[in-house]
């Protein structure tokens, strides 16, 4: 194994990571601040793959594809919020699940309606196309580059919007107590459709930038948003911090663990045989971090005790 | 005096069987079949009711055990079809076909399985218990699918259903029989478990844990046999679902397996020893009947089940037969 392809494959797991934060933390916020568990938190990344796929489409520009994407994943997740999750904020997580699970059946079969069951595609901007030479030689690809700045950017603007706006500290304040807050006179519903609105347009973000890398299809935010729970239950459910050490741990775990479990097997299994059980593994090694953080850390890495 | 729920119950399975008889004498195989996939959800719906509304765990994992059955079925027919001995290290055992071995093996793997899941997920509770079992079946879920000794994603066929001393499985009414009874033994297990000292502990200990602690009662431990019986129906009903379709496939361990077996229970009511019947018979019954109606069914399904969450709460049995063991 070469250097530069293990290089190669940390920028990938990296770039997988931030990705996986963008959802990870409209899961987490919403979780820390309404104790809500949202599993059609995957729609709304589908929602805004498929507002860029159309968007980018009619306008022949991928910034307009990804402000749609915004828009729209913005817009569904407030009219949710409005309809249906400010009933369930007071429910118990089973009430939660079921009714954000309906969600996705009427989310998902909505698009398939709208957009039939075949993939839309949506191009990577022509600017972004090709790779670039890194230090070292490596061909890398630039779209991918460029994810990873951006999620690193949009990482750190979330920390500073959380830590030093007055929004921030209204968040971290319902947080740990929700009527304290309401009693001081801050207007908690819509601070909670503001919260929610955020979350939704993070993860249509999300759809958008990695639905350029992936088909634009129904069905295809239920792998991510399954990811961005393991990320946000690794990191400590309600943490900022925690789904960005989940997210860049998980985005590594599955990219390395693709790359060095079929010649570990190989070493005492006959090679086909390793790189069957390897890729087997690779895709379970995800599950087996989080069960082996949760079984030395009940609440997550970040988590409260 | 009879309770009401007990009449419900008793009605729910005789409506069951005069469904059958009449889809026998108008010769209609299909709706047998219909009845026969109402009843092995049902089964798989029971097995959770029994974690998730006797023992208060939210598992969102029980497509493992439902894909273990399967797969337990998948396995031991193909190796019986194929006539090659399975090898286990230096074990090998030759395939069956017998259904009560089959389900045996199902049984017994499902229980191993969810003593060492259920050990692991039981350190956590709330939100991380949902997401841990959740966790744990997409594992199960890629080891089907990068598992090509056994079909990997295009899953296993068995040619000829599997048999069962003394009956012609391939008929329709008698699987339906076969299932039928197995339904019947199984819900009255659970009825003698859930008024069983244990099944009251259950309940304590899901009413509050502390409390429930501060009397002697081991919750853990607790907790985690009713999960180990809870998945060893769940993988019964798994063998038996991959009897009827004679196919295993990944599918069977997907997330959205898990999410439907959590429906029946939630959709015929939590905790009510029919339950899940209620809500599987109403479950086929709408996929049959919206089905026919249009393709995109699973929006009706999605805004039905929504309202219900809303605004019925206590699901189908809580609404026919009032509130009176309502819980929370």
């Amino acid at each position: 194994m070469s250097i530069a392809l293990l290089i190669e494959q940390l920028l990938n797991g990296l770039q997988f990571g931030v990705m996986l934060f963008l959802m990870a933390a409209g899961l987490t916020l919403v979780f820390g601040v309404m104790g809500l568990i949202n599993l059609a938190h995957g729609s709304l990344f589908m929602v805004g793959a498929f507002a860029a796929a159309v968007a980018a489409a009619a306008t022949g520009s991928f910034l307009l594809g990804l402000v749609a994407a915004l828009v729209a994943a913005g817009a569904a997740g407030a009219i949710v919020e409005v309809i249906v999750m400010r009933r369930l904020y007071r429910r118990d997580h089973l009430d939660q699940v079921l009714a954000t699970f309906a969600l996705i059946l009427i989310f998902s079969e909505g698009v398939r309606w709208l957009f039939g069951s075949f993939p839309l595609f949506l191009d990577i901007p022509s600017a972004l196309a090709g790779t670039v030479r890194l230090p070292g030689g490596i061909d890398y690809s630039l779209y991918r580059l460029t994810l990873l700045a951006v999620g690193v950017v949009i990482a750190i603007a979330l920390y500073g919007l959380i830590m030093h706006t007055r929004l921030g500290i209204q968040v971290r304040a319902g947080e740990s107590d929700r009527e304290m807050i309401a009693a001081l006179g801050v207007d908690i519903s819509r601070l909670y459709t503001l919260v929610f609105a955020l979350g939704a347009a993070l993860a249509g973000l999300a759809g958008a930038l990695l639905g350029a890398i992936q088909s634009v299809q129904v069905g295809m935010g239920e792998p991510v948003l399954i990811l961005a729970f393991v990320v946000i239950v690794i990191g400590g459910i309600g943490s900022i911090k925690g789904a960005f050490v989940g997210a860049l741990l998980v985005g590594l775990t599955d990219t390395l663990g693709g790359l060095f479990l079929p010649p570990v097997f190989a070493l005492f299994m006959e090679n086909s045989a390793a790189a069957a059980a390897g890729s087997a593994l690779a895709s379970m090694s995800i599950y087996l971090l989080m069960a082996l953080v949760l079984i030395i850390r009940p609440s997550g890495l970040f988590g409260e005790q | 005096m009879i309770k009401r729920e007990t009449l419900f119950n008793v009605s729910l399975l005789l409506g069951l069987l005069l469904f059958v008889l009449w889809a026998m004498i108008s010769d209609q195989p299909f709706l047998i079949t219909l009845a026969t996939r109402a009843s092995i959800f049902a089964l798989a719906g029971i097995g959770l009711n029994l974690a998730l509304g006797y023992g208060g765990m939210v598992s969102l994992g029980h497509a493992v055990f439902f894909g273990i059955g399967g797969y337990s079925m998948g396995i031991l027919a193909s190796h019986a079809q194929s006539g090659d001995p399975l090898v286990i290290g230096s074990l090998s055992i030759s395939g069956t076909q017998t259904m009560p071995v089959i389900w045996l093996v199902a049984i017994v793997a499902s229980g191993l399985v969810a003593l060492l899941v259920g050990a692991l997920s039981l350190r956590t509770s709330g939100v991380y218990f949902i997401m841990i079992t959740l966790a744990f079946g997409q594992m199960f879920y890629y080891f089907a699918v990068s598992w090509s000794a056994y079909g990997g994603e295009d899953g296993l066929s068995i040619y000829v259903r599997n048999s069962f001393p003394g009956l012609n499985t391939l008929l329709p009414e008698q699987f339906f029989a076969v299932v039928f009874i197995v339904l019947v033994a199984v819900l009255i297990f659970c009825a003698v478990i859930t008024r069983s000292p244990f099944g009251l502990a259950l309940n304590a200990a899901r009413q509050s844990a502390e409390r429930a602690r501060t009397v002697g009662i081991q919750v853990y431990r607790l907790r985690l046999l009713a999960f180990v019986f809870s998945a060893m129906i769940t993988g019964l009903a798994g063998a038996l679902f991959a009897d009827l379709n004679r196919f295993v496939s990944p599918t069977m361990f997907n997330w959205q397996t898990s999410g439907e077996i959590m429906i029946f229970v939630i959709l015929g009511g939590v905790a009510k020893l029919c339950g899940p019947l209620a809500g599987a018979f109403v479950y086929i019954a709408l996929e049959h009947v919206l089905g026919g109606v249009s393709d995109y069914w699973h929006i009706y399904l999605g805004v039905l089940l929504l309202l219900i969450v809303l605004f019925a709460r206590g699901g189908i049995v809580g609404m026919l037969v009032g509130k009176e063991h309502a819980h929370g």
